[in-house]
């Protein structure tokens, strides 16, 4: 069942990508243009999925426990550290320079699309040196 | 590049963000940040940790296909940056996001649905400097 439903969320949230223009970096980085070719679509993004996970999540969390495992596994770091600053603003730089976020793209793989096994390649490079030189 | 408006589609495929980050907390209590899914399948803690992680992505792989087949309207996808300066960018991206511990679907869709002011201090601070990176690349050093 988890597996299942893992699957099934991955398919939704994939065609919720492909379907709203996050996969497509032209369409991210014109988000952001607002003093040149700016498109305000995913302004919708943020503000869509935020709504509907509030509302949905208010509902799930009614419960004692998820359908098929046997806790919810929430975040437990509260704080606002440097880390956290510095990582966030990092991930910006980054975001503003390829106009793929690691969400925006993974559903890009299955189009085989070239750019985006470039991303792909080095954002999973990026992310196990960053976890090796904090194991550390 | 000009891109189209699209506030109706985008409104659906981002309700549709939403609908998975449901299903995802209420069959496994686990939250839908695409960063913490894919760096818990690099490094997986048990098999069956990596089983749903892999599940996951494996389903976001197939959207397009699955669009395609079922003949559901997709928008193009354009890549107004050159080959260099992508791998310039993940790389980035990937060391800010483990840092930072989460990206748009963990901190941007998933942490501001739990109000947590961790993510929402993660959200405004990603959001002003993609902006201002993309200001400075388009309009200073382009412009």
């Amino acid at each position: 069942m988890q597996i299942i439903a893992a699957i099934l969320a991955g398919i939704i949230f994939g065609l919720g990508i492909m379907i709203s223009g996050m996969a497509s970096p032209a369409k991210v980085l014109n988000f952001f243009d607002i003093a040149g070719t700016w498109d305000p679509s995913l302004a919708f993004v943020m503000g869509g999925a935020l709504i509907t996970t509030l509302i949905g999540y208010r509902l799930v969390f009614l419960r004692s426990q998820p359908l098929s495992a046997d806790k919810f596994y929430l975040p437990t770091h509260s704080a606002i550290d440097t880390k956290l600053i510095v990582g966030a603003s990092i991930f910006g730089i980054g975001w503003g320079i390829a106009g793929f976020c690691p969400g925006g793209a993974i559903p890009v793989i299955g189009t085989g699309m070239f750019e985006v096994l470039i991303f792909m390649a080095g954002l999973i490079a990026a992310i196990l040196a960053t976890r090796l030189l904090q194991a550390r | 590049m000009a891109t189209t408006f699209t506030p109706y589609a985008s409104l659906i495929g981002v309700v549709l963000i939403g609908f998975s980050a449901i299903i995802l907390m209420l069959f496994l209590g686990r939250i839908a940040g695409v960063t913490g899914i894919l760096a818990g399948m690099l490094l997986p803690g048990s098999p069956a940790d990596w089983l749903w992680r892999a599940a996951f992505i494996a389903g976001m792989i197939a959207a397009p296909t699955i669009a395609t087949m079922a003949n559901i309207p997709t928008q193009p996808i354009q890549v107004p940056v050159e080959a260099p300066a992508i791998a310039v960018g993940c790389a980035i991206v990937g060391v800010g996001v483990t840092l930072g511990a989460g990206c748009t679907s963990g901190h941007g869709v998933c942490g501001l649905a739990r109000l947590s002011a961790r993510s929402l201090t993660a959200t405004l601070i990603f959001m002003a400097t993609t902006a201002i990176t993309v200001y400075v690349i388009r309009h200073i050093v382009g412009g």
